[in-house]
């Protein structure tokens, strides 16, 4: 096996060193009755050869772009991904090495997260962003706990637009502390409204997604001005598409203490949802109490600049149970390839990119309207919309699946009284011949 | 002796990122506009964040001369304990970015991702036949992740039983992450202490176990290296009292093909498939920390499950006692490929990557036990513990030890863990490196303790091959800067 450097010869003379008659010897401390039976009941090794096939075959049967037009986001969103990126990433120094524990032989991966953090605080608008979290859901709940951990409070709410499978994962971190989730409805115009939560007391936070999974983008300006009536409940803007921000206000200058979400559209692949970024910033003065690793810039005995892990007295290894967090590893990896691709795309890239992805969506939402389909929602989005087809659109929705276009993803198996509205997603990936295809499918 | 590799090159200083470019550069193929502008309104729209402008060559310089500071496994061996830095395959990276499973939408209709769903279902098969667990989930996107399923489904049990226990046991070798999962679920650490043999006494686990405990998390192989051989009596004490057995598998490399962890009285497990499974670690992630549980415990398990029937993967979310979702969609499951691929590539060979672990792992305790104070003179799993002991009447600490080794070409064991220990030095070889680098390993190390004795200074002053020197941790923390 070619990953075991192993002769038999280096294997006898280190074994005679550590006192061992043979392999199974080194083992002879485990107790019978916490052995296993029998062998290992696993494919026969599979060559570099016959893994490349067995994994071409598996990869084929997966509806992928170009071959298929899918228009779906909810959170994952396709993106061209510059090739500068993928090699870059694929610098083994970076992606074979462990978190900086070893600050002196780990700069390249502190400064590279260093400049991830910085980056981060200008698109959202805020002062501190940590390392990453796992991902946009699990980044959300994190806020709610830091917002809990602040306030002292036992109370959170939760707008009913943003992502469901984000609510559930908050559902699931808050349910063994007993706090309490109220859930905020949305409004005819797809909007949060405050005024529909019935009682804005004693809330630790209250959590609203822009862009919303509906697609609509929030008055985020008026619902932090409403939330700090209360000055000691946070206000925590969560997103699923950053690229928003090239040209949106960002949540930072509309009143977020927090600001978290999903960093995928910056330069990672979809994978099925995963691996992914979770992007997390906040006001400087709740520095102390963010969850994550975070990197810090000093000297060396040189004075020269240089990088380390900080405020290492919030994490797990050192305050055990009173810790901000209990996370370890995070995305890393996925931080580095999305500030590559910020600072690839830069101010302008960004802003053009951000752009088109807006003006191609409204041109699919046009084009739709005028085939005589409803927009439900009478509220300005970004790269993803909210249609309502005619009863029994399913049907078609499946028969277009064999033409090998996805349209859309059907909004009631998560919001039972969204019958026939489908969440569709448009990007820089769709040709206008794409979605002249979509819509002459659709009518045909 | 043969040439230690480390030595100093060119090494290329570079700038911040925004100190870079000008505007109007751009390292950006733009797509085409097929479409007419449609500007959004007016007060909508922000100014744009303050990036840079860069040219593609600019990036690329950037970060190649970024790379060219880190020390990876690519670059020489990398003994951290506890953290199996073992050699990531090639062909694993390539499997992963198959244009298939690299641009699979997450919530594609089942019929058009069959081939992800397979490897799912067909990689928790593999981890149960490898853990002894029947049931597993994929979802937790590392091993704390791991931890923080286990201690839902602990509190989940408990509720079930209409029980709530407020107390849970965490012996001083488990792994530092524990105390801080538990707490997540509202448990409150007790520590149990190790005997002298650096491993839990059943007596011990007994006088603590009562009935407002929920269990214990208990990490096997231990921090110290060591087999819990009372594995199996102490989980029959936490069971009587109605109690449940978390086991930290980030040691699982030691194990693989060996030990049964259901027969052992483990009813949850977490692997980090970033150690055990050969995935990369990313310089701090994305991981893959998957949970392993018992039959009886497989209806907690987060959702979405796979499930295989009349030939056909399904996704479903219809498990009523679930403990719910930790993570937008299934985890990381680009990770899970590669760990996929690897299991695939090694088949029943995995106790031979576990032999040739522990092996390694005792050779170098042999070689290094008369230089260096071993507080645990026994037969040791897939890595030992050393102290700085030995070296305390020249005034040599086991940071400098370690920063010493830096300038041999080495990346430092785990040092100062586990806290039972002190000064410790946690070598974990693995078993993807060979006696050649083994050797040259161990005669750094006693060139280390030959210069702690006879010119301390250099260990004092190391590292000086590196970059940089020793860094200050202190005004960081003290003075945070966080953003440039």
């Amino acid at each position: 096996m070619r990953y075991l450097p192993h002769t038999d010869e280096e294997i006898a003379a280190m074994l005679q060193k550590a006192g061992a008659m043979d392999l199974d010897d080194l083992f002879s401390g485990i107790p019978e009755d916490c052995r296993r039976g029998r062998d290992l009941d696993l494919p026969e090794p599979f060559t570099e050869w016959e893994l490349n096939q067995h994994m071409a075959v598996l990869s084929g049967k997966m509806a992928v772009s170009p071959e298929y037009k899918i228009f779906l986001g909810a959170g994952s969103y396709e993106h061209y991904i510059p090739e500068v990126i993928k090699q870059l990433l694929a610098r083994s120094e970076f992606y074979t090495a462990y978190t900086p524990y070893q600050p002196e032989i780990s700069q390249g991966t502190l400064q590279a997260i260093y400049e991830y953090q910085t980056l981060t605080t200008r698109l959202l608008g805020l002062d501190v962003a940590n390392a990453s979290l796992y991902d946009g859901a699990s980044g959300l709940a994190e806020a709610l706990l830091m917002a809990i951990r602040i306030t002292g409070r036992k109370k959170v709410a939760v707008a009913g637009s943003i992502h469901p499978f984000y609510r559930k994962v908050v559902q699931t971190y808050l349910a063994p502390t007993g706090c309490e989730i109220v859930e905020i409805p949305y409004l005819a115009n797809g909007k949060t409204d405050l005024t529909r939560l019935p009682d804005l007391a004693d809330l630790a936070g209250i959590a609203v997604q822009s862009p919303n999974f509906f697609g609509c983008i929030e008055d985020l300006d008026l619902i932090g001005r409403e939330i700090h009536s209360d000055p000691k409940t946070l206000f925590v803007v969560t997103f699923t598409e950053p690229l928003a921000y090239g040209i949106l206000k960002n949540p930072g200058s509309l009143g977020a203490d927090i600001a978290c979400g999903e960093g995928q559209s910056f330069g990672i692949p979809q994978s099925f949802g995963g691996p992914g970024l979770g992007m997390f910033a906040a006001k400087k003065r709740f520095m102390r109490n963010m969850p994550g690793r975070l990197v810090g810039k000093t000297k060396d005995e040189n004075g020269n600049r240089g990088f380390v892990l900080t405020l290492a007295t919030r994490e797990q290894h050192i305050r055990r149970e009173k810790a901000t967090s209990n996370i370890c590893s995070n995305q890393g990896l996925c931080a580095t390839a999305a500030a590559m691709y910020m600072a690839a795309l830069g101010r302008t890239g960004l802003r053009e990119l951000a752009r088109l992805n807006h003006d191609k969506a409204e041109y699919l939402k046009n084009q739709l309207q005028q085939a005589g389909f409803t927009i439900p929602f009478d509220t300005p989005t970004f790269n993803e919309f909210v249609v309502k087809f005619p009863a029994g659109f399913e049907t078609t929705h499946k028969k277009l699946l064999a033409k090998k276009i996805v349209a859309g993803l059907d909004l009631s198996l998560y919001y039972p009284e969204l019958i026939d509205h489908y969440l569709l997603s448009v990007t820089e990936t769709s040709s206008k011949e794409d979605m002249d295809a979509l819509i002459k499918e659709i009518q045909a | 002796m043969k040439a230690m590799t480390g030595t100093r090159g060119l090494v290329l200083n570079e700038p911040f990122l925004w100190e870079q470019g000008a505007r109007g550069r751009t390292c950006f193929s733009m797509p085409r506009r097929d479409v007419d502008p449609c500007p959004l309104k007016d007060e909508l729209v922000g100014q744009g964040p303050d990036f840079p402008d860069l040219s593609e060559v600019d990036l690329v310089r950037h970060y190649t001369r970024l790379s060219t500071w880190n020390f990876g496994v690519d670059t020489g061996m990398y003994p951290l304990g506890s953290c199996t830095m073992k050699y990531n395959p090639k062909i694993n990276e390539k499997m992963a970015s198959l244009p298939g499973f690299a641009g699979a939408h997450p919530l594609l209709p089942a019929e058009l991702c069959q081939g992800v769903l397979k490897l799912m279902y067909d990689l928790e098969k593999y981890l149960a036949e490898i853990t002894g667990l029947p049931a597993v989930t994929l979802q937790p996107a590392a091993g704390a992740h791991g931890e923080l399923t286990g201690m839902l489904i602990f509190h989940a049990f408990f509720k079930a039983r209409n029980q709530q226990r407020s107390k849970i046991l965490i012996p001083d070798t488990a792994h530092g992450t524990n105390p801080a999962s538990a707490a997540l679920c509202g448990f409150k650490s007790i520590p149990v202490a190790s005997n002298d043999q650096g491993v839990l006494a059943p007596e011990e686990v007994a006088e603590l176990m009562d009935e407002e405990t929920a269990g214990i998390m208990i990490t096997n192989p231990n921090t110290l290296g060591l087999f819990e051989d009372n594995i199996k009596k102490i989980a029959g004490i936490v069971h009587a009292k109605g109690g449940l057995v978390y086991a930290d598998g980030a040691n699982m490399n030691a194990i693989m093909g060996i030990v049964d962890m259901s027969k052992s009285g483990v009813d949850i497990l977490h692997l980090n498939l970033h150690k055990t499974f050969a995935t990369p670690h990313g310089g701090g992630g994305p991981g893959s920390g998957p949970v392993c549980v018992t039959k009886n415990l497989e209806k907690f398990l987060p959702v979405p499950r796979v499930i295989h029937q009349n030939g056909d993967y399904t996704l479903t979310y219809d498990c009523p006692e679930s403990i719910g979702k930790l993570h937008a969609f299934y985890g990381n499951f680009g990770v899970q490929i590669k760990a996929y691929s690897y299991i695939l590539s090694m088949g029943a060979e995995l106790k031979k990557a576990s032999q040739l672990a522990v092996l390694n792992a005792n050779y170098i305790k042999e070689e290094l036990k008369s230089v260096f104070h071993l507080p645990y003179d026994r037969a040791c799993m897939h890595e030992c513990v050393f102290t700085d002991k030995f070296q305390k009447p020249y005034k040599v600490t086991t940071l400098d030890i370690a920063k010493r080794l830096m300038d041999y070409g080495f990346h430092p064991p785990t040092i100062y863990f586990p806290l039972v220990v002190h000064g410790a030095l946690m070598i974990e070889p693995t078993e993807t490196e060979s006696k050649t680098s083994i050797d040259l390993f161990i005669a750094a190390l006693k060139a280390i303790a030959k210069e702690a004795r006879e010119s301390p200074e250099l260990l004092h002053e190391a590292p000086r091959n590196p970059k940089m020197r020793r860094l200050d941790e202190t005004i960081a923390a003290r003075k945070p800067c966080l953003a440039g």
